[in-house]
């Protein structure tokens, strides 16, 4: 009995012995168990497609790939590779976030760029997914993928529709004009004053200088600029008086010695045209704006043109002209600068006047006929602007939200 | 003279700088021979140095090198360029015209960025306001709408400005200027910094050739 009673005892007491290192072998196994879990690779990503970016010179492509929506927080993102062959050497191009499929690969279109990606050529990708514990799985190489440049824009049909019909109504109103139709074009102040301006210069027997600005001769301001030099080297030649033309663009200053020739000899008086009457200064803006302030405060213009392109020189000149007490007639299509002119001139041609300016005084077909282009288009504009705003207003959105994805 | 304080060569060219710094001032007086010696130093200097700029940054590098490396296109510009010497000779100098007449045509291109950038982008951001009536950002929404179709009143040409179109107008320029003023202030502080910045470097140089001197 006692022997029983011992056995019992020790059945008893035998599991609270191992219990512990039971525990113990169960938490270990345990662990293991989760490790084991934690460090199992994410599942691999499967790249369905990778698509050329449309409206591009083939420099992009946009990779998406497929992935376990329910293995999502196992993975801390995904790095895309690329290469130029399947075996070939491939190079990590960027990462996407663990919950994002897709990634656009941008590169360059420069050869020296270490960024290079060359148009029509045939890429290959994998993808990364990154777990959490730093294990990482590769899906299988997808490709070849293929970038094409585009020759037209898709989005841009909007702008190439209001092209065209700038285009219609340039062609329509230059043939007007050509064909003899009188196209009224509203006096400008500062085109007026030019004839007053040149007769005072005449008068007091000082010359009449003309800055076409710092633009080169493409500039649009600047062959505006051309125009209205032609009509008053023209003026300066029936009137006998002396223009001094210092240039800061040496094909500007080409350009304008023909323009002045030319005027000259339309005024039957080639003979008194001078050639050193339009030079170079320099092409640095300041020193620039050093030579012809010298030039004002010395030779004493009457008249100041200061027409074209310009940039911070423009106050320098108007200041120093104003303190001579020239008359002064500007005109620019930087906005920037057009506060300065009219501050310190006698008349400013502002903006898109000065192209007005030209037509107005040129009279020649192509350019009043685009000038009243222009103004049709303006009017289109304004009346496309009313009804939209009306529309908006009294709670249609529809036209606006087109103008807004389309422009 | 001090042992870490300015060298000779350093002092000269500072007090160079000062020299026509303070020279360039004096035309605030009136012309005078010191404003005349900076203003023909700045202008013979700056031309040449833009030649010389001009040969290494664009003439050899874009044209000469391409040249040499067999990209024989380059040819046209470089006859192009070489047109525009005719203009010395009085029998040929009509070649020099083709060069021009393909450097200012080449403006024509410019023409859809310029009707994206000033037209399509112009109306697309004005629509884009918030419009309405009755709260204070719908006033100045509806200023800006007013602001741009008078601005575009004024800039046509083809009717005289008379009557409502006039007044339409008159409004439009009127917004201009307001916009020309505060232009105006931000620029002519831009300005005044640049004085001040000068006005510091005429200081430095004082201290310069004090500590120079006096050690």
């Amino acid at each position: 009995m006692k022997h029983k009673l011992r056995f019992a005892a020790v059945l008893l007491f035998l599991p609270l012995i191992f219990s512990p290192l039971l525990a113990q072998e169960g938490e270990e196994m345990q662990d293991g168990l989760l490790a084991e879990m934690q460090i199992e690779p994410p599942p691999q990503a499967v790249i369905t497609v990778a698509e050329d970016m449309p409206n591009d010179g083939g420099h992009k492509l946009t990779v998406r790939w497929e992935f376990p929506k329910e293995f999502t927080s196992s993975v801390v993102r995904f790095e895309v590779y690329r290469a130029y062959s399947p075996d070939g050497e491939f190079v990590l191009r960027g990462e996407s976030p663990n919950d994002f499929y897709e990634y656009l690969d941008i590169g360059d279109r420069e050869e020296e760029s270490p960024n290079y990606m060359p148009n029509d050529s045939s890429y290959y990708y994998k993808i990364v997914a990154v777990g959490t514990e730093g294990v990482s799985s590769e899906s299988e190489v997808g490709g070849p993928y293929k970038t094409y440049g585009q020759w037209f824009h898709t989005g841009k049909v909007p702008l190439l529709i209001a092209v065209i019909l700038f285009c219609i109504f340039t062609i329509y109103f230059v043939l007007s004009a050509k064909g003899g139709k009188e196209l009224y074009i509203r006096p400008l102040a500062g085109i007026e004053a030019v004839d007053e301006a040149i007769g005072r210069a005449t008068e007091m027997g000082k010359p009449i200088l003309y800055v076409l600005g710092i633009g080169t001769a493409a500039e649009i301001a600047t062959i505006a600029s051309f125009t209205i030099l032609g009509r008053v080297a023209k003026k300066v030649a029936e009137y006998q008086t002396s223009l001094i033309v210092p240039c800061y663009e040496p094909i500007v200053m080409s350009v304008a010695q023909d323009i002045v020739r030319s005027a000259y000899l339309e005024a039957g008086r080639p003979d008194q045209y001078d050639e050193d009457s339009v030079f170079f200064v320099t092409n640095a803006q300041f020193a620039y704006v050093a030579g012809v302030n010298g030039i004002m405060v010395r030779d004493l213009p009457a008249t100041n043109f200061y027409l074209g392109y310009f940039a911070a020189e423009s106050l320098l000149l108007a200041e120093t002209g104003n303190a001579i007490g020239a008359i002064q007639i500007a005109g620019t299509d930087q906005v920037s600068q057009l506060p300065f002119f009219v501050v310190a001139c006698d008349y400013t041609l502002i903006g898109e006047e000065l192209y007005a300016a030209s037509a107005y005084l040129g009279r020649d077909p192509l350019l009043l006929g685009s000038l009243k282009a222009e103004d049709w288009a303006k009017g289109i504009l304004m009346v496309l602007m009313v009804l939209i705003i009306l529309a908006v207003l009294l709670g249609w959105d529809a036209p606006r939200e087109w103008i807004r994805v389309n422009l | 003279m001090m042992e870490n304080g300015p060298d000779l060569v350093t002092l000269l060219w500072t007090t160079l700088a000062a020299f026509l710094t303070l020279a360039t001032f004096s035309f605030l007086y009136k012309d005078n021979p010191l404003y005349k010696i900076a203003e023909h130093l700045v202008v013979g200097v700056s031309a040449g140095y833009f030649m010389v700029l001009f040969l290494w940054t664009s003439l050899k590098p874009v044209l000469i090198d391409r040249l040499i490396d067999g990209q024989y296109w380059y040819y046209i510009p470089a006859v192009l360029g070489v047109m525009m010497w005719f203009r010395f000779s009085k029998k040929l100098g009509w070649l020099s015209r083709y060069p021009i007449a393909f450097y200012v045509g080449t403006s024509g291109v410019a023409i859809p960025l310029y009707m994206y950038n000033n037209v399509n982008r112009q109306l697309s951001s004005t629509l884009d306001l918030t419009l309405g009536f009755g709260s204070l950002a719908h006033f100045w929404n509806i200023i800006i709408v007013i602001g741009v179709l008078t601005g575009l009143v004024y800039f046509f040409f083809s009717k005289e400005h008379k009557g409502a179109f006039g007044g339409a107008a008159k409004i439009g320029i009127f917004i201009l200027m307001i916009g020309f003023g505060a232009s105006f202030g931000y620029t002519v502080m831009a300005r005044i910094s640049l004085f001040v910045q000068r006005i510091a470097s005429l200081e430095e140089w004082g201290v310069m050739l004090y500590t120079y001197i006096f050690g």
